[in-house]
Parts: structure tokens; sequence; C-alpha cells
């Protein structure tokens, strides 16, 4: 019998449980290797050839290039993992987490700032 | 003989950490922040605990998926700052208590929970911007440390009812050790927020403050708060929280609330921070 996932249906949230990480194995080993100076020099000198040397899927090594943190998430990337990528790029979790909500960084700061996303049952009375 | 005189819960965003680090904590953004713990600083200078058995969870810093251990006791002398990216934090060396460290892993293992023994282990922001709310920049960390790793980023995390019985175990192994020692138990991160996906930058202050409430007043019923609820209402990150609960479970039924504090935002997060004595 299949296991009961019900937080599958939580607006705009992936899970990462042993399913998302069997997927994204080799994307999220991929991402501890940018804990070494070395491996981040390389990896900033040629994404490609470093993404070549993980037997990652195409669709994985394209969102990493592209930065599509919502995509990589989709194929099994986790967050804690994926901030080895957008430390590597000098940017902070801030950023990052913008760029998943599709608005600029300073927009999202503001909403932050105004005491961030309600929960969804908020949204609707308001 | 040891005994567990507080604890303490905490956020443990990267980002306060960034900021002390690099000299920020007088920007206006910052100073609310810093204020909430402005009382825990001086709290904790008179305390002076021997040792604090700091519950925390790794973000991908010492475990991989090669090995996720539900709870892994740092047993070592030592434990150093991990390269979480953009080189490690320049923070002291965290010092640990190898021998009640030891003592604990085979009270509790014995008591039916089975940690896992970490002998070498980084230590990423975790566990290190705690230690630096409370106590600042020192060139040594003015007490030991035993790291207790809590997985809550492969889910499923332990049960919040799990995490509070491991708090009595540990109370019971401390209260069995010879050693006159003063330990605190200190449980971090949370409160809500959310780091993925089209839902991130979500806050609950109505979860959260509830969440203050009744951690304090009625941590049985609390530890029965199933998983679905933290996720939904304080998001994927937000179930971090579970892990204040090993620290509760360490403390008497009934506790002295020495300090609150709640402050939205720290980056993406609620920042909630307690200060707990046993009454």
């Amino acid at each position: 019998m299949a296991l009961k996932k019900p937080y599958s249906n939580i607006p705009g949230t992936t899970i990462f449980d042993a399913d998302q990480a069997r997927r994204g194995y080799h994307l999220n080993q991929f991402c501890m290797s940018l804990m070494k100076p070395e491996n981040r020099e390389r990896f900033k000198a040629d994404e490609r050839a470093c993404l070549d040397e993980w037997p990652m899927s195409e669709e994985q090594k394209q969102a990493v290039l592209k930065r599509d943190y919502n995509r990589m998430i989709e194929l099994g990337g986790n967050i804690y993992f994926l901030a080895k990528i957008f430390s590597t790029d000098g940017l902070s979790f801030q950023h990052a987490a913008a760029s998943m909500t599709g608005m600029s960084q300073e927009a999202y700061a503001q909403m932050m700032l105004s005491g961030g996303r309600a929960p969804e049952h908020e949204q609707e009375k308001q | 003989m040891a005994r567990i005189t507080a604890g303490v819960s905490t956020s443990h965003v990267p980002a306060i950490g960034a900021a002390i680090d690099l000299g920020k904590t007088a920007a206006p953004y910052w100073v609310p922040v810093f204020a909430g713990y402005e009382y825990s600083k001086k709290w904790i200078a008179q305390q002076k605990p021997d040792v604090i058995v700091l519950v925390y969870n790794d973000h991908a810093s010492a475990f991989s998926l090669d090995l996720v251990p539900t709870f892994a006791i740092g047993c070592a002398e030592e434990f150093r700052p991990a390269d979480e990216g953009w080189g490690p934090r320049p923070v002291p060396i965290v010092k640990g208590h190898a021998k009640l460290a030891a003592h604990i892993a085979q009270s509790v293992i014995q008591d039916d929970f089975d940690l896992t023994i970490a002998n070498r282990m980084d230590v990423d922001h975790g566990l290190t911007v705690p230690l630096s709310l409370l106590f600042g920049q020192p060139k040594q960390w003015p007490c030991l440390v035993i790291p207790l790793a809590v997985n809550v980023v492969l889910y499923p995390p332990p049960s919040g009812r799990r995490c509070y019985e491991l708090g009595r175990a540990i109370r019971r192994a401390v209260e069995s050790y010879d050693d006159d020692l003063d330990v605190q138990v200190w449980g971090t991160g949370g409160m809500s927020h959310q780091l993925q996906g089209p839902r991130a930058g979500l806050i609950n202050r109505q979860f959260d403050n509830a969440f203050l409430d009744r951690i304090v007043n009625d941590p049985e019923g609390l530890s029965r708060k199933p998983h679905l609820d933290y996720v939904r209402e304080a998001g994927s990150e937000g179930i971090e929280l579970v892990m204040w609960l090993i620290m509760r479970g360490a403390l008497n039924a009934k506790v002295t609330q020495k300090h609150r504090f709640y402050h939205v935002p720290a980056s993406n997060t609620a920042v909630g921070h307690l200060v707990l004595e046993n009454a």
C-alpha cells in the first residue's frame, strides 16, 4: 500500500520526502560539493563542465544553469542543499525566496517587513 | 550530581549570524531583533551554565543525503564551524563535553531513544547563531556545548511527542551524571517560515504566539500537535519548532517564564525566543 501524503496539497509547497530525496539525490549531492572553496571556483569557471561530472538529468542541469529554484525543487532539490548554489553566487536566502515567488527582491523584502505572507485561511478572510 | 537549570529557545536565522559577523547589528533593520536578546545576555552572564545541550538542525552541512540521522549527539571534544557555501562563520570553535555526551548517549539509548553518535561533526548556523545571540562575540565560548542534531530537513522529522519524550530522557540522563554541573537545554529553529516555492515568505503570528503560550503552559498538549499542522500553518521550514519540545521536555512541568520575545521579520523568518527556568 502506498504511503499517504496528506501534505501533497499544501499550496505553493513541495515537501522534501523520501521520494523527492531519491529523485534529487545527485542534484543535492552536487550542491554539497560547493561547500569546498575549490569546487566553488571550478563551478564559477565552467558551470556546465562541473554539472556534467554528476549523473543528473538534463532537466536538473538546465534548472541549475537557469537558477530556476522552483524547478530544482520540483526535480528533487531541497532548499538547504540548493542554498549552496546561491551562496556560491553571493546571494541571500531572501534573494532565492523572492525568486521563487515571482516577486522582485525589493517587493518581497517589503512584504516581509509588512509581516510576511498571510496563511491561506487569513488570505481568504481578507 | 548534574542538574538541568533552565531552558532557552530561539530562532537560528542565518541572516542574524551574518548581521553579527558583518557588524550590522546597529542597522535599523536589526536593532529590534537584537533588542529582544538584551535581557537574555545579562541573564546568562549571571547563570554561567557549565554545559549547554544545544538542540538544532543541521542544514545540509555535516549531513548530506548520504546519511540522515533522526537524532545525532555530538560526542567529540570540539566542533568546527561549517563552511555553508560562503566560508565558515568567524566564531570560536565549539568545545564539547565528551564525557557527559557519552553518558547521555548511553543513558537515552538504554531508555529506548536510538541516538546516532557523531564523533566528527561540523556545526552550522543552526548551532552557532543561538550562541552568538546569547554570548555575543567572545574569543572563546564561555561554556561547553553538546550538539544534538535533529533531522527536520528530510520529511518526516520525529514527531513532537517523540521530541518531548527525548527531552525527558535527556533530563534523566543528566540527573544520573555524578559530576556537579549546571546544564541548560536549548531548543532552536522556527518560528513560522517558508523558504521555498511560491508560498515562500509565509508568516503566521497567530500560530507562533499560540505556540509560545502552549510550550510554556501546556507542553503535554502541544507535543501532540501533528506534523501536518506545523507545515500547513507555520510553513515547510516552520516544522523546526518540534525541536523546542526537546528543550521543554527536559524541564519541570511547571516553569517560570523569565523572558519572551517575538519579532517579524529576520530575513524570511519570524523570530521567537523564550527563557524558562524550572519553577
